[in-house]
C-alpha cells in the first residue's frame, strides 16, 4: 500500500478548518464585531496577529468567526444534496422505464441552469440570505449527484447479485440497503465533498457580490468585497479571506481525489 | 446502406438534442417566471409599494397583463420571448432586449477572450504536464492545476488589480471607455485585466482535460508508430495530440460556457465593467423584476444554446457520443 498524499493533505486541511470553526464558537481573540476606529487598518502586530480592517475589527477574529459560517453552508448543502440527490437517482433507477427516461431528462434540464444565476434570483426575490444561497447550491448539485447515482445503481441492478438476491425474494427496499448502498459507498463520498467545496466557493462568490450571507455575521465573501475598496491603502487585508478559500477548497478537493484513490481498486497505482 | 444509417442516426441525435435544448429552454424560463410571481403581492405592487391607491394598481396591472390567468401570462411572455420582444423595464420602460444586445458588447468580448486565452494556455501547459507524466515538473504543473480550481474568481481580480493598477499601475482597475468599441484600444486594455482573470481558472480546469487527453495519446499506436518514423515525443505530439486534445478540450469549455457566463458577471462586478453581467446585479439591487426575468432568461438561453451547438458539433464529428443521449 502506498502512500496516499492527496488523502493526508486533504484530512489535514478539512481537520485544520473545522477545528478553527469549532475554536471560533468557544474562543476568538477579540469579539469579530466590535469596532474600534483608533485601530483603523492597523499592520499585524502580536496584538493583532492578521492586523485589523478599516472599521478597526480584527481580521484574525473575523477570519475564525468566518470559517463557521463556511462550514455551516457547506455541512447543510452536503447534507441537503446528498439526501435529495441520492433518494432521486435510486428512485429514479428503481422505477419503471417511462419514469426513468423522464427522470434522465429533468435531471439533465436542472444541469445545465447556471446554479449562481438561479441563486441571484432566488436572492432578488427572497432577499439575500445564507439559507436562499444553500438552496440554490444545493438543488444544482444535487442533480449532478443524482445523475451519477442513477448510472452507478442501474449497473448495479443488472449485476447477477441482485438478481439472485431477487430470486431469493428480498424486496426492493433490502435490495437497496444490502446491495446497491454498500457498492454506490465510496463514489457517494466523493461527491460529498466535491459538493462541500462546490458549496464554499459559491457562498463566498454570492457573499461577495452582497447575494449571499448578510451583515454582520462574519463571511469570507464579504471580507473581501469590503478590503477591495482600501486596495490602495492596505492591499494585504484582502489577502487573509482569498487564501483561507483557497485552502478549505483546496482540502475538499484534495479529499475527494484521496478518497478516489483509497476507495477506487482501479485507480491504485502498480508500485513501479 | 451503411452510410444512410449512419446519416439517419445523426438526424435521430441532433433531434433528440434539439427536444432537450427546447425542453430545457421552457423549463428554465417558466422556473424564472414562476419564481418572480411568487413576490409578496404582485409585480404592480412591487413596482408602486405599499401606498399606491387601487386605481394605480389595477391600471398597471392591465398595463402588465397582470389580470390574466398565469399560464396565459407565460404563454405571452414566452411567445414574444421567443420572437425577440423581452417586454419593458417595469421602471424605467426601456426595451430589455435592446439594453441586453447594448450591454453584450462589453460582455461578449469579455467571454470570447477569455476562451482563447485558455485554450491557448491550457493545451500546451497539459500537454507539457502529461510528457512529464510523474516526473517533479509535470506533478507541479498539476498541482497548480489542483490550486487554481480551488481559487476563487473574484480574489484572482482583487489580487491582479492590486499588482497591476495599485502597485505598478499599468492597467487600468476597472471600468470601460464611456465612447464604447469607438475606442477600441483604451476598451482592449480594460478587458485585459478581467479576462485573464476569467481565464485563470478555465485554465486549471482545461488543463487536467488536456493532460489526461495526452496521457491518452501517448498510449496509442498511431503515436507509437510516429515516434519510430525518427519523430521525438515533442514533434509527434504537435502532429497527433494537439487535434486529438482538443476535442475533450472544446467540449469541455461547452460546458463549461455556463460557468464563464456566470464568471464574468462576477468578474464584471470586480472591475465595475458595464456588461450584461453588472446590469443584472444592479436590476437585482434596485428590483427590477421583469428586467431581471428577461436578462436570466436571455443569459439562460445562450448557454443551452451555446452546449447544443457544441454537442450538434461533437455528434457530427464523432459518433461515440451520440450515444450519451
Amino acid at each position: 500500500m502506498n502512500r496516499n498524499r492527496n488523502l493526508f493533505f486533504g484530512i489535514c486541511l478539512v481537520a485544520f478548518s473545522s477545528t478553527m470553526a469549532l475554536l471560533s464558537v468557544l474562543w476568538t481573540p477579540y469579539d469579530p464585531l466590535e469596532i474600534n476606529p483608533d485601530i483603523s487598518l492597523a499592520k499585524p502586530s502580536w496584538s493583532h496577529l492578521l492586523g485589523t480592517d478599516v472599521l478597526g475589527r480584527d481580521v484574525f477574529s473575523n477570519l475564525l468567526a468566518g470559517s463557521r459560517t463556511t462550514l455551516i453552508t457547506a455541512f447543510l448543502v452536503v447534507m441537503i444534496t446528498m439526501s435529495l440527490g441520492v433518494t432521486t437517482g435510486i428512485g429514479a433507477a428503481l422505477s419503471p422505464r417511462w419514469f426513468n427516461r423522464t427522470a434522465i431528462y429533468s435531471i439533465d434540464i436542472v444541469l445545465a441552469l447556471p446554479a449562481v444565476l438561479f441563486a441571484i434570483v432566488l436572492a432578488a426575490i427572497r432577499g439575500p440570505s445564507t439559507f436562499t444561497a444553500v438552496i440554490a447550491i444545493s438543488i444544482a448539485t444535487a442533480a449532478a449527484v443524482a445523475q451519477v447515482t442513477r448510472r452507478e445503481v442501474n449497473v448495479l441492478l443488472n449485476s447477477d447479485y441482485v438478481l439472485a438476491a431477487r430470486a431469493c425474494n428480498s424486496n426492493r427496499l433490502r435490495i437497496v440497503r444490502r446491495h446497491i448502498l454498500p457498492n454506490i459507498r465510496a463514489s457517494l463520498f466523493i461527491q460529498a465533498s466535491g459538493a462541500a467545496s462546490i458549496a464554499i466557493l459559491a457562498e463566498s462568490t454570492l457573499s461577495y457580490l452582497g447575494l449571499g450571507t448578510t451583515p454582520p455575521a462574519p463571511s469570507w465573501g464579504r471580507m473581501l468585497a469590503s478590503s477591495q475598496q482600501y486596495l490602495i491603502i492596505d492591499p494585504i487585508v484582502a489577502l487573509w479571506p482569498g487564501l483561507a478559500i483557497i485552502f478549505t477548497v483546496l482540502g475538499f478537493n484534495l479529499l475527494g481525489d484521496g478518497l478516489r484513490e483509497a476507495l477506487d481498486p482501479t485507480l491504485r497505482k502498480s508500485k513501479s | 446502406m451503411r452510410k444512410t444509417d449512419s446519416l439517419q442516426n445523426l438526424i435521430w441525435y441532433l433531434a433528440r438534442r434539439f427536444t432537450l435544448f427546447v425542453g430545457s429552454l421552457v423549463a428554465a424560463s417558466a422556473l424564472v417566471f414562476l419564481l418572480l410571481r411568487m413576490l409578496p403581492g404582485d409585480l404592480a405592487q412591487a413596482k408602486l409599494g405599499i401606498e399606491a391607491s387601487p386605481e394605480a394598481l389595477a391600471q398597471t396591472r392591465t398595463e402588465f397583463g397582470l389580470n390574466d390567468s398565469l399560464i396565459l401570462q407565460f404563454v405571452k411572455w414566452l411567445g414574444n420571448a421567443l420572437s425577440g420582444d423581452l417586454g419593458v423595464s417595469m421602471l424605467t420602460g426601456a426595451n430589455i432586449a435592446q439594453e441586453i444586445v447594448n450591454k453584450a458588447t462589453v460582455t461578449l468580448p469579455l467571454i470570447g477572450l477569455a476562451s482563447v486565452l485558455a485554450l491557448v494556455f491550457a493545451i500546451p501547459l497539459g500537454m507539457y504536464s502529461a510528457l512529464n507524466f510523474r516526473r517533479r515538473k509535470g506533478i507541479g504543473i498539476a498541482a497548480i492545476s489542483q490550486l487554481g480550481i480551488a481559487i476563487p474568481t473574484f480574489w484572482v481580480g482583487v489580487i491582479l488589480v492590486t499588482i497591476f493598477s495599485v502597485k505598478f499601475q499599468i492597467l487600468p482597475s476597472g471600468g470601460f471607455p464611456d465612447a464604447g468599441w469607438s475606442s477600441w484600444s483604451g476598451c482592449l486594455e480594460s478587458l485585459v485585466l478581467p479576462a485573464i482573470t476569467l481565464a485563470l481558472g478555465q485554465i486549471a480546469m482545461l488543463m487536467r482535460f488536456a493532460r489526461s487527453a495526452t496521457i491518452e495519446v501517448l498510449q496509442q499506436d498511431y503515436f507509437r508508430t510516429a515516434r519510430s518514423t525518427g519523430l521525438t515525443r515533442g514533434q509527434a505530439l504537435r502532429v497527433h495530440g494537439v487535434r486529438n486534445s482538443l476535442v475533450p478540450v472544446v467540449s469541455v469549455l461547452g460546458m463549461q460556457i455556463a460557468t464563464l457566463i456566470v464568471g464574468a458577471i462576477i468578474v464584471e462586478h470586480v472591475f465595475a465593467l458595464p456588461g450584461i453581467g453588472q446590469m443584472l446585479l444592479q436590476d437585482v439591487s434596485i428590483r427590477d423584476y421583469t428586467k431581471v426575468q428577461g436578462t436570466v432568461a436571455a443569459t439562460t438561453a445562450a448557454v443551452f444554446f451555446v452546449s447544443f451547438l457544441i454537442d450538434a458539433l461533437l455528434g457530427f464529428l464523432n459518433p461515440k457520443s451520440r450515444a450519451s443521449l
